[in-house]
Order: C-alpha cells, then structure tokens, then sequence
C-alpha cells in the first residue's frame, strides 16, 4: 500500500453535529478517511460510533455540518445525488441483515437485478464470485438461517460488494464472534483491501481485530461527545498525548475503577 | 478484425489469431457498468471457440474490479468446460491474483446442480409433515390440558399479571370494535329477515330469530373470529419473535416451561374474555334489532318478550359456554403457531398467518361438533 501522505481523502466530514431529540450525541466532528485505507471508529458504549456510521451512510440526517464521500455531499436533499453516493458504498449491518427468505446466491444477486443491466448469467457467476472471495463458495444456495454467525457476516459483505462499491462500511465486524472467525474476518478485510483497493470504514471495538486491520483509528470521547484522538494503532497505544486512550489501547483499567 | 461491442471506458473486439485460434482484446476499464455491456459479446466469443483455443488479450485493461475479474474468469471457465484451451495474456498481475480470487475451483464448477425433489417424493413429504403436524398438536393440547390442570391446583402460581394484560388488550381492547360489529350485524341481520318475512306478515318473528341466533350462535362466532384475527394473530408474533430470539430456549434452560409460562396465562385470559365479549356482541346486535324492529311499528316492550319467551336459558349458557372453548382454541393455536415458528422475520409472518387461518378453521369445525352435540342432547 502507498503511504497514508500519497492518497487522497475518499470521505471528508466536516464540524458534523448529531443526536436524537434534544440529546447530542456528538459535536463538531471533523476527519478526512483516506483512499484503499481501513479506518476504524472506536470508542466507548454510548460514544456514538454507530450514530456516526448512520450519518455518514445517510440513514440519519446530521443536525449541522457535512459529509462529503467522493465528493458529493450525503446531506444532500437531491435524491439523485443521493443515489449516485449509495451506488458507490456497501454497508455490512452489525446483524448481516441478510434476507432471511432468499438464499446466499439470491441475496448477493438482489442490487445486481436492480441497479444493473448484467444478463442473468453475469450476475449468477458475478454474485457466486463474490461470494467466493469472501470464503463461502459452495454455499450459494444455503439459507441465512442455515449458516453460523461468522458465514452470515461474510456473506453480507459479499452482498455489500455486489457492485464493486469503492468504499465499505462495516458495522460491529467482529461482535459476537470467536477468535477464529474473527480472525478470518480482519483476513477477509485485508484481502478485499489490498486486492480491490476497497476503503473500510470499520466501527468496532475488539482491539485485537482493530490493532490487526487498521490504519489509522478515530476515538470518540463520550464526555466531551467529540473526537478524543486520531491515528494509526501504535500511536494512540505508545504516544497519543491522551492518558486514557493509550490504557485503552494497553487493555489498562481506569485508575478511578481499580480503586 | 471486427467491432463486437464497445463502451465508453471498455473496449471488445474479436479476431482470428494466426494459429487459427479466437482472439477476444480487451481494453480500458473493466468495471460493473462496461461488463454488463461486454458480457454477452465476450461469452459469444468463448462459445463460437467451441473447444478449440480462446485467447483474452488484456494487456490494454486498465482497471477491473470484482464484475470485470467474474467476466474473465467465466470466460476461462466456458472454455475449458468445453474442452478447449484458453489464454489470459498480457493482464497486469495484481489483476491476473484477482482473477484466481474469483474464479469457481475446479471441484465447485464440477459439482453437479442440485435436483428438484421428483412428485413421490415431495407428496411423501407432505405426508410426513402432514403426521407430524398432527402429533405435534395432539402433544400441545395434552401439555395445555395438562398446564392448565396443574393451573387449577396451584392458581397463585399462575402468572396473572399477564393474564390481566392480556385480558384487558384481548377484551377491553376489542370491546368497542365488537361492539360496533354486533350492532350492525344484528342490524342488518333484523333488515335482510324482515322483508320476506313480512310478505307473509310474519315480521314479528324477527325478534325470535335474532335474539336465538344472536345469543346462541352469531354472538360467540364473532367475538371468536375476531380473538384470532386481533389476538390468536398478537399471539403468534410475540411468541414468534421470542422463539426467534431464543428467549424460548432461555425459559427451557432456566427449568421454565413454556407452556405454563406463556399458554396458561392467555388461554385464561381468552376463556374469562370471549364469553363476555360474545354476549357484548349478542346485546349489540338486539339493539340494531331493536331500531329495525321499532321502524316496523312494533313497541320496545313486543321485541323483549318476544325474545324472552323464544330463547331458553340453555340457550345463553350453551353460547357462552362455546365462547369459552372457542377463545381456549384460538388462544392455544395462536401461542402453538408462535412455538413453531422458524427463523427469520419471514417465519413469524408465516406463524402469524397461519395463527388466524387456523384459528377460524377450528372454529367452524368446532362450532359444528356442537351443533351436532347439542342437537342430541336438546339443548
């Protein structure tokens, strides 16, 4: 991979505000997620990172500020913009979210029959290709619920990369998982990164997974509902200027909850 | 040379190679958009080599993600189904390792596709599930006959938190509704008898009709169809979405039962409510016979003694009595639709369905028994 200073910024977001009624969840955000990198979101239960992922995929409208994702701004009213920034991401849902009466094949297949003009063919052997690459050929025409958790997150990245999108967002990868099939997991990221060039946008927080996959990682501060740090793994573990993220990545208790 | 097809970022063109072989030259950027144009190009290409060579020069791809990496290796995978040799040349090598990633093995694109099951023995399976979905009910209503038996010797240990719950949502709930129901059905009901029947100056009689058939018949069908179309169906999505999320499996684990847990207490909630809103319908539907009997020309005072000298005490009890077994139906079939519940949100649709469906079914079967039953013994 190039270095982080020779690529360009895939997704800019800008002094973003959010939260739910009149409670703000965080304030004033602002990062820049560069091209063909992982960019973890971490932080603590409550810090946002799935409000800041919801945003950023346009779910849920920011109360101020912008989220530019190749250019085009994703708080834009114009549905046709909107559409041309959602043609190019894929989004893995923390549950897979994978319909349930569709089988693996079928549901890989789904945004190729509906946003393409591929023959039938083509996107039998580009939905099967898909789900190959992340580990699951031979299970084309299982059912969601016929495969383990590990397999069902899999295959929704494979549905995720059903149109080549540029940038993937994935939601809680490793929760729920073993180590094992965690660890193939981060594989499966390194793999699509490094062979497709695909940018992860990765909310997690399983350290391991996250010391192993990513490049830069942004921390959320609950109290200050801002960002507490942003950097590569190793910086925020050995010289993040900020005690508690450095025992955060050092796995070291809270003094205040040893005592 | 001739053009086959063209995009604005890609490029297809075929040719016959100097040893006699198909030629296919790729160009340009080889994304989801340009494959979709050069797909069916590209595999008439690979089909007209009819197991002779086909050869892919790529060396002018620029770019090729994962649907153009799918083009290239169906091509490979074409030709070499048909016994003929194929050539990738000139492809970058980051792009050539995409390709291997992609490409079916050997032993998956061998692999034969799965048959449809042949008419035996799909009807055999029918067959089967038909018998276990019977032992599968005649075990559920032992285990309700049996919860309910150990109800009736332990009632402080029934949940009846939940039975109120389910009472007031089931019954105060559905009163209004019924309430209107019964109203216009008896309505309507007192209209559409009164017109013949006064042709032979027999519309006094109305009142008779509808008080017996309301009372005996009208009233507990209603409030029981609509307990399974408003709560057999609630039943079925609660305990559905729990069975879903293994909240079934935890009561198991936690040495709960089930259906002491979550059966006993609607069963008793639908036996203490379907009775009252059976006779909540049947008052409803005499007073929509009370307005047409009135524009009739007869007094309020002609329609109650009619109605008290045709319809028996037997007559109420036994209605109500068939409302009570009535909601134990529904309410049973409703939580064993959610107990059977499969995976995914799909299932609890399905249990949901086949909760109300199963529920009217029974009781018009029922219902029938008990015509036949009281028939017999002249009630």
């Amino acid at each position: 991979m190039s270095s982080a200073a020779e690529r360009e910024p895939i997704i800019r977001v800008e002094d973003l505000v959010a939260g739910y009624g009149d409670r703000t969840i965080f304030d004033g955000v602002s990062f820049e997620v560069l091209r063909g990198e992982v960019f973890v979101i971490l932080g603590g239960s409550g810090s946002g990172k799935s409000t800041l992922l919801k945003v950023m995929i346009g779910l849920l409208r920011p109360w101020r500020g912008k989220v530019w994702i190749q250019g085009r701004d994703v708080t834009s009213d114009d549905p046709e913009e909107r559409a041309k920034i959602l043609r190019g991401i894929g989004v893995m849902y923390q549950q897979g979210a994978l319909f349930g009466s569709m089988t693996l094949l079928e549901n890989v297949r789904l945004p190729l029959e509906e946003l393409t003009d591929l023959p039938d063919e083509a996107m039998d052997r580009i939905a099967a290709s898909k789900l190959k690459l992340v580990g699951l050929e031979g299970f084309e025409d299982y059912y969601p619920s016929d495969i383990s958790g590990g397999m069902r997150k899999r295959a929704a990245i494979a549905r995720a990369m059903a149109l080549d999108p540029a940038i993937l967002f994935l939601d809680e990868p490793s929760a729920g998982l073993d180590p094992i099939t965690s660890a193939e997991l981060d594989d499966t990221i390194l793999l699509l990164r490094d062979t497709l060039g695909i940018t992860f946008v990765v909310v997690s927080h399983e350290l391991a997974s996250i010391e192993k996959i990513a490049d830069r990682v942004l921390m959320l501060d609950k109290d200050t509902r801002g960002v507490a740090a942003i950097g590569t793994p190793e910086y925020l573990r050995d010289h993040c200027e900020i005690e508690w993220v450095r025992r955060f990545f050092r796995r070291e208790s809270r003094p205040e909850a040893a005592a | 040379m001739s053009p086959a097809a063209s995009a604005p970022d890609a490029g297809l063109r075929t040719e016959v190679g100097a040893g006699g072989e198909r030629v296919v030259r790729l160009a340009g950027r080889l994304d989801a958009e340009s494959t979709a144009r050069l797909w069916r190009s590209a595999m008439e290409a690979a089909r007209a080599a009819r197991g002779a060579a086909l050869v892919v020069e790529a060396s002018a791809v620029d770019y090729c993600d994962g649907s153009g990496a799918a083009l290239l290796a169906a091509l490979e995978q074409e030709v070499r189904e048909a016994g003929g040799r194929f050539e990738l040349r000139g492809l970058r090598e980051d792009l050539r390792r995409l390709v291997a990633l992609v490409a079916p093995s050997p032993r998956a694109a061998a692999a034969a596709p799965r048959r449809a099951p042949s008419l035996v023995a799909r009807l055999g399976g029918a067959a089967l599930g038909a018998l276990a979905a019977g032992r599968t009910l005649v075990t559920f209503v032992g285990q309700v006959v049996l919860a309910l038996g150990w109800a009736l010797r332990h009632p402080g240990r029934v949940r009846w938190g939940d039975a109120f719950l389910v009472a007031e949502r089931a019954g105060a709930g559905a009163t209004p509704i019924m309430t209107g129901v019964g109203f216009l059905l008896g309505l309507i009901l007192a209209f559409q008898s009164a017109m013949p029947m006064r042709r032979f100056a027999a519309d006094i009689f109305v009142a008779d009709l509808l008080g017996l058939a309301m009372l005996r018949e009208l009233g507990p069908l209603m409030a029981s169809i609509l307990l399974a179309a408003r709560s057999g169906s609630a039943f079925a999505a609660e305990i559905g979405t729990m069975k879903v999320n293994e909240e079934l499996d935890a009561l198991a684990t936690m040495g709960l039962d089930p259906v002491r847990f979550l059966v006993v207490p609607r069963v008793v909630a639908a036996v203490a409510v379907v009775p009252a809103l059976a006779m909540i319908t049947s008052l409803a539907g005499l007073l929509g016979g009370l307005l047409v009997y009135g524009s009739l020309g007869y007094p309020p005072v002609t329609f109650v003694s009619r109605i008290v000298d045709m319809v028996e005490p037997g007559d109420v009890v036994g209605g109500l009595f068939k409302a009570g077994v009535f909601g134990v139906i529904v309410a049973a079939l409703g939580c064993l639709r959610g107990m059977q519940t499969g995976k995914g949100a799909q299932a609890v649709g399905l249990s949901t369905t086949s909760a109300v469906v199963s529920g009217i079914v029974a009781i018009a079967l029922v219902d029938g028994v008990f015509a036949v039953v009281f028939y017999v013994l002249g009630i």
